[in-house]
């Protein structure tokens, strides 16, 4: 029964992980660029979250709303200042031009809100599901986090498939160039592909908050690396890899946690990242790209 | 003299005024420390400075030379760090002196981080691009988990390890902590001094110029330029790949250990990935491949902050953020970067500085 718990929670870690990750995923996927900054939009829009739904005290799912807007034009306007001048640039230069904009933002929220940890109040008011005549509770965070995240994964691959915008998306990750050509507009798919991935962010914010209710300038960090190497573990670029990836880690992360050491959770999280890449150097549902001369 | 300087080799010039200016650096600041003109902050900070110097160099070899992107850095230093503090902890007694006992140290925890340098490059460096920057960021991680996870202790039964807790070890209570879980290792002998790691960034500059000016160098450079051709002409990719990111791990590590010794107490906690990619930032605004350019990153990065803290205080780091976003802006976008050309002077390609 304890591992039974103790596997619902990793995947419910491992969805917030995926929903993060498909931001990642997203936009490396058409810009070719490691958005180091994306942790930290995730910080920012937790705190948009607590400061609409507990300092004015607006209901929660308003909240979440207002930061899903906020952290879009906030992704958008990253986008536009810090990364669209530099497209023509080394991958290397874009990089360090996203670590700024992650120094920016920590240090933003640092100077705004103070070093002092936020007790984050949950947006989550489903009620726990309790299992075996209670011998498994499942939170409503857990269980919301699971239900919100697939439903985001089900509605983004249609939304890729099935939309003009989607598949506009779809042909600039193959070749820009040709898909200029096409009269796709590269500039206004690039921005709405941060605006998603931003947006995401803002929901994942909530959600991991929810969960694991301290909320301070560099909450963002470490769940934006493990989302990063979630993308990473299931091919980045791929959609239903980031969920894949996402939830491995998340269950890796919660077991290890549970059964070896707290200390050496994340070691164990990376050391299968390390494991998985050398037997398939692209990720579980990477796509293999051969070199040419 | 005018005729001698023309037959000096372009590259042995650029390496001779890199010379010329630390030296210079050196006095001028051994001047200002002796005459009282330098603050207590900026005092503390003349170690560090040398060893970010240091990291950012050996860096360089790997992300300049080579042409591969590591976000190991601060990994290689925690080991380099641990082993040097744990082995001069544990050699204090047997060897007193420290001007025998510090070298000793230095070289044991480069080689042992060079050595898990190639045996962690040896799966890794398969790898291209951003997947091996992940996986160096990975390794860094699980190095400084497990180096914060570990108790070691000696008593007079010999040493007791555990990644548990203290009293999982079984040591007598009259034992002593050589390592302490997160809180890491105490008692370190105050071993660094300026002039040492001065010395140490001096000879880390001449082995890099020398390894980027030999045979070696230009076969790790027609790697980073074109792999395909070198391997068509008979370059040893792994070989010459491994000998680049051992030298790099090894560098790093005598500035972990030279870092241990500056401080009395050592957490592995330091070692994050963020230190990691501070380094990365020293390399890429220094200029890639200009080891005169990380030096001079490194030491003006790590000032600014510090500087800005007089003045600015908490907003320091936000400034920080918004000269990182401008200095890429300005450096990497065509646009921006032709309209500057006129006001300053650009350097001679393929000129290694």
């Amino acid at each position: 029964m304890g591992l039974l718990s103790n596997l619902i929670n990793g995947i419910s870690l491992g969805s917030i992980y995926a929903v993060i990750a498909l931001g990642y995923t997203m936009v490396y996927g058409i810009a070719k660029m490691l958005n180091f900054a994306h942790g930290d939009v995730i910080m920012i829009g937790a705190y948009v979250v607590y400061l609409t739904s507990v300092r004015a005290g607006l209901h929660p799912l308003i909240a979440v709303v207002v930061s899903m807007l906020a952290c879009t034009i906030l992704g958008i306007t990253i986008e536009k200042i810090a990364y669209k001048p530099l497209r023509q640039s080394t991958s290397l230069a874009v990089l360090i031009t996203a670590i700024g904009v992650s120094y920016f933002l920590q240090n933003m929220a640092l100077a705004i809100f103070g070093a002092n940890p936020i007790n984050f109040t949950s947006v989550v008011s489903v009620p726990a599901i309790k299992l075996f005549d209670g011998q498994i509770v499942i939170s409503g965070e857990a269980s919301t986090a699971i239900v919100v995240s697939l439903i985001i994964v089900i509605a983004l691959s249609i939304f890729i498939k099935k939309t003009k915008s989607g598949k506009a998306m779809l042909a600039v990750s193959e070749d820009k160039g040709a898909a200029q050509l096409m009269g796709i507009n590269v500039n206004q798919t690039i921005s709405l592909t941060f605006a998603i991935g931003s947006a995401l962010a803002a929901v994942a914010g909530a959600l991991y908050c929810s969960a694991y209710p301290i909320l301070s300038n560099t909450t963002g960090a470490m769940p934006g690396i493990k989302a990063f190497t979630a993308a990473v573990f299931g091919g980045i670029g791929s959609i239903p890899g980031a969920m894949i990836g996402g939830i491995l880690i998340g269950v890796i992360e919660i077991l290890g946690k549970a059964y070896i050491s707290t200390q050496l959770a994340d070691a164990i999280v990376f050391g299968v990242l390390i494991v998985i890449l050398m037997v398939k150097p692209t990720g579980i549902l990477g796509k293999k790209t051969s070199e040419k001369v | 003299m005018n005729k001698s300087l023309k037959t000096v080799k372009p590259y042995t010039k650029q390496s001779l005024i890199t010379y010329v200016m630390l030296i210079a650096v050196f006095v001028v600041t051994l001047i200002l420390r002796g005459s009282g003109n330098m603050s207590y902050m900026m005092q503390d900070l003349l170690v560090p400075l040398c060893v970010y110097a240091i990291l950012a160099v050996s860096l360089n070899l790997t992300v300049g030379i080579l042409g591969e992107l590591s976000l190991g850095q601060a990994g290689f230093m925690c080991i380099g760090a641990y082993s040097g503090a744990l082995f001069s902890n544990l050699m204090e007694e047997a060897i007193p002196e420290a001007a025998i006992r510090y070298p000793i140290a230095l070289v044991f925890g480069g080689v042992l981080a060079a050595i898990f340098g190639i045996l962690i490059g040896i799966p890794v460096l398969r790898l291209k691009g951003d997947y091996l920057a992940i996986v160096t960021l990975a390794f860094g991680e699980i190095i400084k988990n497990i180096c914060a996870s570990v108790y070691l202790g000696r008593d007079a039964e010999g040493f007791h390890v555990s990644i548990k807790s203290v009293s999982d070890m079984n040591m007598a209570s009259d034992g002593e902590m050589l390592i302490n879980g997160a809180l890491g290792i105490n008692g370190t002998p105050k071993d660094s001094s300026y002039e040492i790691a001065f010395i140490i960034l001096l000879l880390t500059v001449v082995i890099a110029y020398n390894f980027v000016n030999s045979r070696t160098g230009r076969a790790v450079m027609s790697i980073r330029d074109n792999r395909i051709a070198a391997e068509s002409i008979g370059i040893n990719i792994t070989k010459y790949k491994l000998i680049t990111f051992g030298l790099t791990a090894f560098l790093a590590g005598v500035a972990g250990v030279i870092y241990s010794h500056n401080f009395s107490t050592l957490q592995a906690v330091k070692f994050d990935y963020n230190m990691s990619i501070l380094v990365l930032v020293f390399v890429v605004l220094g200029g890639i491949g200009s080891i005169r350019g990380s030096v001079i990153a490194a030491v003006v990065l790590t000032l600014i902050p510090e500087l800005l803290r007089e003045t600015i205080g908490n907003y320091r780091m936000l400034f920080y953020a918004i000269i990182l976003i401008g200095m890429m802006l300005i450096t990497s976008n065509k646009n921006i970067k032709d309209k500057l050309s006129g006001i300053f002077k650009k350097n001679k390609k393929g000129e290694v500085q």
